[in-house]
């Protein structure tokens, strides 16, 4: 489990996450939702430790992201930030390699090699393995940086809006990854989406910040609604059913 | 590579040819000079070349940088300075004193390079490089001032341009230093690709960037040290190399390691080859040969890589 417990980060007098409580981990596939500047890029940051706290606490399977070993963290939760430039020229093997990093420091066995080949398959990057990963579109380069949060075979997974730079086919293929990964292996996964109805789709809990703070938590269908998600996105999203699945239309 | 060294051995004023040496027995003129002078000559310039190019591919690494080396990040301007200061303030401190003292100050020029690119953010990948050299044109010019002032214009001219004419048993094994360091590089390769990552991606490893940082600036600073205090600076080794290897097989350092450590050490060979031939029997300094030849091989990079560079 995930426990984070009045969590805050400023910058300068504002608070981009304002004293947030909450309990992640406990279902398969979790989405935050939120305007621009709401805190989810933040709260993910923090969590996996890439940022410091302000004040509050984040523990992961009881164990204090402050405090702990780098490298013991490091098999337990892997966190992939929404930017990856790369400066180094690295093939798409060599990356997801490196999600290896953790468990052998460089040196790779058997069951890392196969966890490396597995990633890469997941990932439907077998033909660009060899590839240099300045040669790929942003959204090749992208799937490479899963890749290698997958290989790093961690329980927990966040990540910040994958589907960047992504086209359809592909952003529906990595949410369809992201429940498989939930089935198969029981990663517990988190994931900061700017579209809420890929969130609605695939999640089975949504939660929607604003303002630094959580103002709505639960199964798509009770955050689904008109009401929460205008006080969310300050715009009328018109709810419908379609087939037992409830999309939000706001693009008119 | 191996070649080189070998023509390097025989090459110069006096003759030390295999025949010679057959001739003369192992106690002749040949012998003395071969051991004395040829062949420290030969193994400082390997493993300077190779050191320096290393130290390159570190740099490149940590900054982030294709274009960063000691000769653009203030990194030998300021080991001279070093060597400048240690030389007024305790002219009779051992070599290797001075060299500590010279890799202090590297350590504290690279330094300040990092704090004034952290303060501005740039965007322009080639603006790194400007920032760095107009950083060591500063620490340059109070450390010819300094030496103007009192008189030491000519020592500090051979520290900046790396001459290897003045090698002699006795006076190059500090270089041995720069070899453990490459060596201490090479096992610690895969956290400096880990780094070369970024921060973010580092501490998602398990790394800790800082640390990984502060390690690999320390190996650059003492080995840029090392070489100023024996030889002087080579400038735009640990640039043209990292980068020629890097476009053929790409940035793994562990890969890399052993290329540029080669390709380093045969570039340099090969420089000092045709510093001492082109106006037989006198010699141009090595650091002029390298200046011309890897400015050259810079500007092809820069006008080659600049555009697609992001």
């Amino acid at each position: 489990m995930i426990t984070v417990a009045s969590a805050t980060k400023r910058y300068g007098r504002t608070a981009v996450v304002d004293d947030v409580a909450l309990e992640l981990g406990d279902v398969g596939v979790t989405a935050i939702i939120g305007a621009n500047g709401a805190g989810k890029s933040t709260l993910l940051s923090l969590i996996g430790r890439l940022l410091p706290l302000d004040s509050g606490r984040i523990e992961i399977d009881g164990l204090d992201v402050g405090a702990t070993k780098g490298d013991v963290l490091a098999r337990l939760v892997a966190v992939l930030r929404q930017e990856n430039h790369l400066t180094a020229r690295l093939t798409v093997r060599d990356l997801v390699g490196f999600g290896r990093f953790p468990h052998g420091r460089g040196r790779i066995d058997a069951a890392g090699r196969a966890a490396i080949e597995e990633a890469i398959a997941y990932l439907d990057l077998e033909p660009l393995a060899e590839r240099f990963l300045d040669e790929l579109s942003g959204g090749q380069r992208q799937r490479a940086f899963i890749a290698m949060a997958l290989a790093q075979d961690t329980r927990y997974l966040l990540l910040d809006e994958p589907l960047n730079s992504l086209d359809l086919r592909h952003a529906v293929e990595i949410m369809r990854l992201l429940r498989r990964l939930a089935a198969e292996r029981g990663t517990r996964v988190v994931v900061v989406l700017h579209d809420l109805n890929f969130a609605a789709a695939h999640a089975d809990r949504i939660i929607a910040m604003r303002d630094g703070r959580v103002i709505a938590d639960g199964p798509p269908a009770s955050v689904m609604r008109s009401e929460v998600l205008e006080a969310v996105y300050d715009l009328p999203i018109d709810v419908r059913e379609i087939d037992g699945a409830r999309v939000g239309l706001y693009f008119r | 590579m191996a070649l080189l060294a070998v023509a390097s051995t025989f090459v110069g004023v006096a003759d030390v040819s295999p025949s010679a040496l057959l001739a003369q027995g192992s106690d002749g003129e040949a012998a003395r000079l071969l051991v004395a002078s040829r062949i420290p000559r030969t193994v400082s310039l390997v493993l300077a070349g190779a050191s320096l190019a290393i130290v390159g591919l570190i740099m490149q690494m940590l900054v982030r940088n294709r274009f960063v080396e000691p000769s653009t990040t203030g990194t030998a301007e300021s080991a001279a300075l070093g060597l400048l200061v240690v030389t007024l303030l305790a002219p009779g401190m051992p070599l290797i004193g001075k060299m500590g003292v010279a890799a202090v100050f590297a350590l504290a020029g690279t330094g300040l390079f990092l704090l004034i690119l952290r303060r501005i953010p740039v965007r322009q990948i080639v603006l790194v490089p400007l920032v760095g050299i107009m950083l060591g044109g500063v620490i340059g010019a109070v450390t010819t001032f300094i030496a103007y002032r009192y008189d030491l214009l000519q020592t500090l001219g051979t520290w900046m341009t790396g001459d290897f004419s003045g090698i002699l048993r006795g006076r190059y094994e500090l270089l041995w230093i720069a070899f453990v360091l490459t060596v201490l590089a090479w096992v610690a390769a895969d956290r400096f690709t880990v780094a070369g990552l970024g921060r973010d991606v580092a501490t998602n490893l398990g790394l800790h960037h800082g640390r990984v940082l502060a390690g690999g600036l320390a190996i650059v600073a003492v080995i840029t040290a090392t070489v100023v205090v024996t030889a002087g600076v080579i400038p735009f080794l640990g640039l043209v190399v990292p980068n020629v290897v890097s476009m053929v097989i790409g940035d793994d350092v562990r890969r890399g390691i052993p290329w540029v450590a080669v390709l380093g050490a045969g570039f340099v060979v090969a420089c000092d080859l045709v510093g001492r031939l082109i106006r037989f029997p006198y010699e141009i300094p090595l650091g002029i040969v390298v200046g011309v030849v890897g400015a050259a091989l810079f500007l092809w990079l820069l006008l080659r890589k600049g555009s697609r560079a992001h």
